[in-house]
């Protein structure tokens, strides 16, 4: 199989003795680094520790479900269990696992900056994501909290004997640092790029990190008050949520999901800004559309913003605002589709390579398709009156975050891998790792579409025996997927010490990022570049390319 | 020295003042960005105190009748005093803003210490207001008795005002719990700007503003007024409710 792969010459490369890792010594200088490539490794390991937390609790999830009846552990311990998964996945991996990790790392080099606005909030984010983190460890371990991820008054402020205020304010805490996040983004993508790098010229991955940012910091303060009146509710009983003093609980709601809708698009939308960049660059060609596909990144965060009470059909809202709501619903599909549409044409003649990237790249298309489109089925109030509560719901969203957002996570790390750590990872296997999660996926989440269909309901320690048949599918698929996510981990630490030294830029991309060294230095550039060609432009790479072996000849 | 390369080095030292930071490339970008930055911040505070307004729109409209006798309880001197105590803090803010950017420190720090001292001050007169709610049983879930709305005592020198059926007195504590929400809320956002009201008097007075590096004050200056008009939002919301009733 042909391979845009070109390394230098492995006998006499080098890891650069200077760069934003060796640069200073110490756990201090980690702590207290205002550095963005720091702060992105950072947060890395601390997303990839919660992650790992958050996968065992599935892993407990789906062993529980291996029989109908509730034998592994009690029903209440399944609520905590699966509240807590929920909880630690989304809140503590999803909403920073693109931004705060790659979009960090990337962003200020993808602009031609030394480094985001303002370091030391950057630095606070991570401070404040690890005391949300360690207050929801706390939580877990202390009696964990059994709300489900959604904190639904009045089961959370009036029924539960559980840890919801600790919860609560965990959430709050690391709410900050999303916005923290959102914000720095805005504010360096606005006033920091370089001379020339004018809007449309950024990589789409700029334009999509934006795109979730305003989403961060126009979202995110209203789950913040809104967990704050939760947690008032609860301790001294305020009565805005309590139906017997007359507040309304369906108030809560849409409180809730006007963020938590928009949430949604702040977990996926960096991913897609990932997909763009490996299609691109494994089809060797610009992205078709390019500008169809930045704009469409701004509608989905502008839609994404009206559409967020079709969490809510089945609540008791009027009919007419479902029909309106519902409406609406399908208006998300259309930037969506644009962007599945514009990527494959993309990928038509190009000349298309299959590294580990473009693998997960293709696994998203496909997964997120699917996903994508069971949430017309939900979004239609119709079938949604059948369909939510049930396992369809389940099946849907894992198929978006899970099949879409992660499979778009690995492909970054794998992708930028070289570029953070100057060594590239172990081909055979990741391809290997690659193929192994799309299956294991595949054969987890599928049947749940189909138990949903029959009307299996969520959030259930038990379920009638006739279900049991897929449900057997769906753990065995979930113990391949684990195998899947495990082999990274474990090749990607191997390959810190053992791996291929990479060169500036292997995968012979054209991004501002691969022009610099691996790992970068500290401060990105050694002068500001001043970019004058268009993103994605291979012809003008060629031609750069071309020079070079003249100057040399 | 003559020769124009130095100039040119000795010009681009001229526009790198010491407090530039070392990522930025010109000084207004630095300036640009911190401001940007600052409005940005302010618009996620719009967003925090907008998810009470939404819950304060739908209860009102719902509860109208307990709303106007919730807002009735509450005085409307002091509400007026601290009003007028506000909006002159944010003139004392703006005033030193304006000393700051013209380097008269002693101004500088007397702006702040007035600022500081109104800020007490309508501090003082809401925690004045807040212990009277807690005397009249107004604090919703800790200390709270609706009766008062059902039978209505009659104040000297003014009507007796009709009392309200009891279902409707009872989601006064729905008023009650937005005013303390809303209004705790705000006077939380002023303990913190006070907070950094008195490092700023400290760094004032050690002379750090002298040179030029204002940033600070004038995206401070940002916050305090933007508190400032979430209180105009505030008043006539919860005090103003009917008044000519």
């Amino acid at each position: 199989m042909s391979s845009i792969v070109s390394l230098p010459d492995q006998t006499t490369a080098r890891i650069p003795k200077k760069n934003y890792i060796s640069n200073e010594n110490g756990i201090l200088s980690w702590l207290l680094t205002g550095d963005h490539k720091r702060i992105a490794i950072l947060y890395l390991i601390s997303i990839t520790f919660f992650f790992f937390i958050g996968g065992a609790l599935a892993g407990l999830i789906r062993l529980e479900l291996l029989t109908p009846q509730s034998d592994l552990m009690a029903a209440d311990t399944y609520n905590k269990v699966f509240s807590m998964h929920g909880i630690i996945m989304i809140f503590l991996f999803l909403v920073p696992s693109v931004p705060a990790t790659l979009g960090n790392f990337l962003i200020p080099i993808m602009i031609g900056a030394k480094d985001l606005a303002f370091p030391k909030i950057n630095l606070l984010s991570w401070y404040l994501y690890l005391v949300g983190g360690s207050m929801t460890l706390w939580a877990m371990i202390s009696g964990g909290v059994d709300t489900g991820w959604t904190f639904t008054v009045p089961l959370s402020t009036h029924y539960l004997n559980t840890n919801v205020v600790t919860t609560g304010l965990a959430i709050f805490v690391a709410g900050f640092a999303s916005i923290f996040t959102g914000l720095n983004f805005i504010v360096t993508i606005h006033r920091m790029r370089a001379p020339g790098m004018t809007w449309f010229k950024l990589p789409l991955f700029v334009w999509s990190n934006y795109a979730a940012s305003i989403l961060m910091v126009l979202g995110t303060p209203v789950l913040a008050i809104t967990l704050v009146l939760v947690v008032l509710e609860r301790t001294i009983g305020i009565g805005v949520f309590d139906p017997s003093k007359g507040g309304d609980p369906i108030l809560f709601q849409h409180l809730f999901w006007f963020y938590s809708h928009p949430a949604v698009y702040i977990m996926i939308l960096p991913g897609m800004g990932v997909i763009s960049e490996i299609i691109s660059t494994f089809s060797r060609k610009r992205v078709f559309g390019y500008s169809a596909v930045a704009f469409s990144s701004v509608a989905i965060a502008v839609f994404g913003f009206f559409v967020w009470e079709h969490h809510m059909f089945i609540m008791g809202v009027s009919n007419y605002s479902t029909l309106i709501f519902s409406l609406l619903t399908m208006l998300v599909a259309v930037p969506s589709a644009i962007k599945i549409f514009n990527w494959a044409f993309t990928l038509y003649k190009g000349s298309i390579t299959f590294e580990t990237p473009m693998l997960y790249a293709f696994g998203f298309m496909g997964l997120f398709t699917i996903g994508g489109l069971t949430g017309v089925y939900l979004g239609s109030s119709g079938t949604d009156i059948h369909l939510t509560e049930t396992y369809f719901i389940v099946a849907h969203f894992h198929f978006v975050m899970v099949g879409g957002m992660l499979m778009a996570f690995l492909a970054g790390i794998h992708f930028w891998w070289p570029k953070m750590t100057g060594r590239m990872y172990p081909e055979k296997i990741s391809q290997l790792a690659a193929v192994v999660t799309f299956i294991g996926f595949n054969f987890t989440f599928f049947p749940q579409f189909l138990l949903g269909m029959l009307g299996m309901p969520r959030r259930y320690a038990a379920y009638p025996p006739e279900f049991q048949v897929l449900n057997v599918f769906s753990t065995a698929g979930a113990t391949i997927l684990g195998v899947g996510y495990l082999l990274p981990m474990i090749y990607l630490v191997w390959s810190l010490k053992y791996g291929k030294i990479a060169g500036a830029n292997p995968w012979q991309a054209t991004g501002l990022e691969w022009q610099i060294q691996s790992p970068p230095l500290t401060e990105n550039f050694i002068e500001i570049p001043v970019v004058t060609q268009e993103a994605y432009d291979y012809e003008w790479l060629d031609r750069q390319k071309e020079r070079e072996v003249t100057q040399v000849g | 020295m003559d020769s124009p390369t130095v100039a040119v080095h000795e010009g681009a030292h001229h526009e790198h003042p010491s407090y530039q930071r070392h990522h930025f490339v010109t000084m207004d970008q630095q300036r640009e960005s911190a401001s940007f930055g600052m409005w940005l911040f302010l618009l996620t505070e719009i967003m925090f105190f907008g998810g009470m307004f939404t819950a304060y729109l739908i209860y009102r409209n719902w509860y109208y009748p307990a709303f106007v006798a919730g807002s009735h309880t509450l005085s409307i001197v002091l509400g007026t005093t601290n009003t007028a105590v506000l909006i002159t803090s944010s003139f004392t803010m703006a005033m030193g803003v304006w000393c700051a950017e013209t380097r008269k420190r002693s101004g500088l720090i007397l702006s702040i210490i007035l600022t500081l001292v109104l800020g007490l001050v309508f501090l003082g007169i809401k925690s004045v207001e807040y212990h009277e709610k807690w005397v009249q049983h107004h604090v919703p879930g800790l200390r709270f008795d609706a009766m008062t709305f059902v039978h209505p005592k009659a104040e000297p020198g003014q009507p007796v005002e009709p009392g309200l059926p009891l279902d409707m007195a009872q989601h006064t504590e729905i008023y009650f719990s937005l005013y303390f929400a809303m209004t705790g809320m705000h006077a939380l956002h002023m303990i913190i700007g006070m907070g950094l009201l008195i490092f700023m008097l400290i760094k004032a007075v050690q002379g750090a503003y002298d040179d030029g590096n204002i940033a600070f004050i004038e995206n401070f200056g940002l916050y305090w007024h933007f508190v400032d008009i979430v209180w105009i939002f505030l008043f006539p919301l919860l005090y103003l409710i009917s008044r000519h009733q």
